[in-house]
């Protein structure tokens, strides 16, 4: 087994031991992320309260367990709708040419001249303020995927077009293929390491993402947690240096990234 | 060789030694305003900063003492108001200079009141005037007599002269010449002020000897609270005018010495359910918002001691009402103390024809209590304290949720579309006097926020609080008015219009080299007694050593 491979398994089991803790949340910890503890704010670990409390009592463990359900589900979940949008718009552009290349490319660049964090904080005010926390935390990541495909389209557009005239691409043509056979079957095969590439890109530049609404206090509503909203805890120094447990949720973030990091395909695997 | 090097050694080690002196020598105070100063006009002032340099560098007739509370002679020796509450008279000292040389006259007085009360000057301070139709007359029968004539009475109005910094009617430098103890010296924008002793500042100590005792006063501006509190720590300020709970809990366990709690302020963090009848909300809920018993039992069901306790670390009173206890002469100390009473308050739902069914209230149609509060993004006290108020209300059923929104889209929704249904903000009050409440206790009030601008009272109770205020601003004697203002506190306490939830505590930072600071409630809190502090000659201005 070489060295990456070692690398990928491992950070693998990792990411898959966070997945597992936040989808059986409820069997990590038997509190409620919101009960809040009122005579015992930013408590030390201990037996009933393993990694302590936050400012308000609440029990750290269970807010990060279920925070991670929040972040590590509907992360990935946006970051697909990103690829697949990126994906099939870059494919077409990069296949057809032309006028639709142009107009797809320009939406592209427009998208990103955007301010996407003035973007997100207008659509956030447009929503209907009688929404559940369940309801703003998937309209949050809805929203991010449906603005963060730009970037990677740029990418498979490149991709594609280094496949527009290849042999087997003209064989197909020749041979009377449909577009849509020819971008579905013969060029997206030929894309997917790079769409897979993207994709885990995409993943944790969605929770961090959220992380900096949430900062921004736009993300996720309370008292339902996620990373994002955890990490604003961060913003109260004198509490984080007079109770460092409190540096759970970073520490897991950026063990999480890293491991996405570690397990993505290198540039020379993608050939 | 080895005596040169010893020498050398030597000479290094007293270069070292005098750093931390040079650091604090030529007895200047530094300390920091947490935005650029918009004016140096002291009639245009209309922010914190600005309002900070007119107190330093502006003189006036009468101060109001931060800490007593009371009036003070300034540049006027003494005062008489009319008996309609009209007229002001004051009697000015003689002898006094501006800044820059030029006679203080009671032309001067004459000069700053036409500039205040001139409509194109647009006076935020000149506003606090106007009483009435018509133009207000100074009369200067002597150079040390000004007769200030309002065409309607002006309730409070010795205490308004407070906020009014004489001008020089002939100095060539205009606004700069001043009569406070300090003047403008120097100004980089973004940078730093830069603020000099006036050397002819007509105050003197007990002894005789002039004031202010400090050279020079330096205002970095630094809009970051944490870098301000990173360069107090590391001993480049000498004072902290507002902290907030977190920051100063940090350095109160560091150093208790530096800290210095004033006591309850004036602030208030209230909530309040929106009533507005061009609200877009379902009838159901409008009606909720309209029953007294609705808002009194969530008032009674929020716990305001944790409030205190866990946001504010304890440095934070539960509010009574509007005027808060650190006010002593307009607090009415016979309102209720607010109580933690979540079975009362489902009695109260109950009798209101509410139903708690299943850890649900449901109102008589079966409509399960649920509503949203916003509040705006970015303020991590408030998120807190609204998560709090979620917990508290599950207690009696209801279901809160909660929004933060930029503070435009939030008052885009209070104050035009109306399209929210309850608010968590706070009220920062910085005049003692209720007049300055006026536009919020009025119904045709603009900030009269949970149903702003009505041509008609809506309701009994908003009708009664109008006619008090009224009463009350046109009431002679304070007393008189301080009897009208007691029963809108009253008013306010029984309907819970507002929903007033802490006082938050005047938090501020003092280097042990300050001598004589003794923070007070009001703006400026920590150097509002510039003019005797001292700083002491210790090697080291930091507040961790």
């Amino acid at each position: 087994m070489t060295a990456k491979r070692i690398q990928r398994v491992i950070s693998g089991s990792i990411l898959c031991a966070v997945f597992a803790a936040g989808v059986f949340a409820g069997s990590v910890t038997h509190y409620s992320y919101a009960l809040q503890f009122r005579e015992t704010p930013n408590a030390a670990p201990s037996i009933l309260h393993p990694m302590g409390t936050d400012s308000l009592g609440r029990d750290l463990l269970a807010r990060l367990a279920y925070g991670t359900r929040v972040s590590l589900l509907l992360a990935p979940a946006a970051a697909l709708l990103a690829t697949l949008i990126a994906g099939f718009f870059g494919g077409v552009a990069g296949l057809a040419g032309g006028w639709s290349e142009k107009v797809i490319l320009s939406a592209a660049d427009l998208s990103m001249a955007l301010p996407l964090l003035f973007v997100l904080i207008a659509l956030r005010a447009l929503l209907p303020l009688d929404i559940s926390p369940v309801v703003s935390v998937i309209a949050t990541f809805l929203t991010l995927g449906v603005l963060g495909w730009p970037a990677s389209l740029r990418v498979v557009w490149a991709a594609t077009r280094s496949l527009r005239n290849a042999d087997f691409l003209l064989l197909a043509r020749a041979g009377g293929c449909a577009p849509k056979r020819i971008l579905l079957r013969h060029a997206m095969p030929n894309l997917r390491p790079v769409l897979f590439a993207q994709f885990w890109i995409s993943v944790p530049l969605f929770i961090l993402a959220e992380a900096t609404l949430s900062m921004l206090g736009l993300g996720v509503m309370e008292p339902l947690p996620s990373w994002g909203n955890l990490l604003k805890g961060l913003e109260d120094f004198s509490a984080v240096r007079a109770n460092p447990w409190l540096l759970s949720p970073l520490l897991l973030l950026v063990l999480v990234v890293i491991c996405f990091q570690l397990i993505l395909p290198a540039q020379e695997e993608l050939r | 060789m080895r005596p040169r090097f010893t020498t050398a050694l030597a000479f290094l080690a007293f270069l070292l030694s005098t750093l931390p002196l040079c650091a604090q020598s030529g007895s200047e105070l530094r300390l920091c305003l947490h935005g650029e100063p918009k004016t140096f006009d002291p009639v245009l002032v209309d922010d914190e900063a600005s309002e900070n340099i007119r107190y330093l560098t502006g003189g006036v007739l009468v101060r109001l003492n931060r800490q007593t509370q009371a009036l003070e002679p300034g540049l006027a020796n003494s005062w008489q108001v009319s008996k309609d509450g009209r007229r002001i008279t004051f009697h000015l000292r003689k002898g006094l200079n501006f800044s820059d040389g030029t006679p203080f006259t009671s032309e001067d007085v004459a000069y700053t009141m036409h500039r205040l009360m001139d409509p194109q000057t647009h006076s935020p301070t000149g506003d606090a005037f106007r009483s009435g139709e018509g133009t207000v007359d100074v009369q200067t029968p002597a150079t040390d007599l000004a007769v200030i004539s309002f065409p309607a009475p002006v309730a409070g109005l010795e205490r308004l002269f407070d906020q009014v910094a004489i001008l020089s009617a002939r100095s060539p430098k205009k606004e700069m010449a001043v009569l406070g103890p300090y003047y403008v010296s120097e100004y980089k924008s973004g940078e730093h002020i830069l603020l000099r002793r006036n050397p002819n500042y007509w105050k003197r100590d007990a002894e005789g000897h002039l004031l202010p005792y400090i050279e020079s006063v330096r205002l970095d501006i630094q809009r970051n609270r944490e870098i301000e509190l990173m360069r107090f720590r590391r001993g480049e300020l000498h004072l902290i005018n507002r902290l907030d709970a977190d920051q100063f809990d940090g350095l109160h366990r560091e150093n208790p010495a530096v800290t210095r709690n004033a006591g309850t302020g004036l602030d208030a963090e209230e909530f309040w359910f929106n009533q507005s009848p061009a609200a877009p909300l379902p009838e159901f809920k409008k009606e909720w918002f309209r029953t007294t018993e609705f808002r009194r039992a969530v008032s009674l069901a929020i716990n305001r001691e944790d409030l205190c306790r866990i946001v504010f670390y304890g440095y934070a009173a539960p509010a009574y009402g509007p005027v808060s206890p650190s006010n002593h002469f307009w607090f009415n100390a016979a309102l209720p103390a607010p109580k933690h009473d979540p079975q009362g308050a489902l009695r109260l739902l109950t009798q209101a024809g509410f139903r708690y069914e299943n850890q649900v209230l449901k109102d008589r149609a079966g409509n399960p209590v649920e509503f949203t509060v916003v509040t705006n993004s970015g303020n991590a006290a408030r998120e807190k304290m609204a998560a709090m108020i979620q917990q508290d209300l599950s207690q009696i059923g209801v279901k809160m949720r909660v929004v933060t929104l930029d503070f435009p889209s939030l008052i885009e929704r209070m104050t035009r579309t109306f399209d929210y249904e309850a608010c968590l903000l706070g009220l920062v009050n910085t005049d003692l006097d209720p007049n300055s409440q006026m536009t919020v206790w009025l119904s045709s009030g603009e900030n009269h926020q949970w149903n702003p601008n009505q041509k008609t009272p809506a309701t009994s109770w908003e009708a009664e609080i109008d006619k008090l205020m009224q009463q009350q601003a046109s009431a002679l004697s304070d007393r008189q008015r301080k009897t009208k203002f007691d029963q809108v506190q009253q008013i306010v306490a029984e309907q819970q219009p507002f929903l007033y939830l802490v006082n938050k505590d005047v938090l501020t930072a003092v280097s042990p080299a300050v001598v004589g600071g003794a923070p007070a409630v009001l703006n400026p809190q920590a150097f509002w007694n510039v003019e005797t502090l001292r700083l002491k000659p210790v090697p080291e201005m930091g507040a961790l050593r």
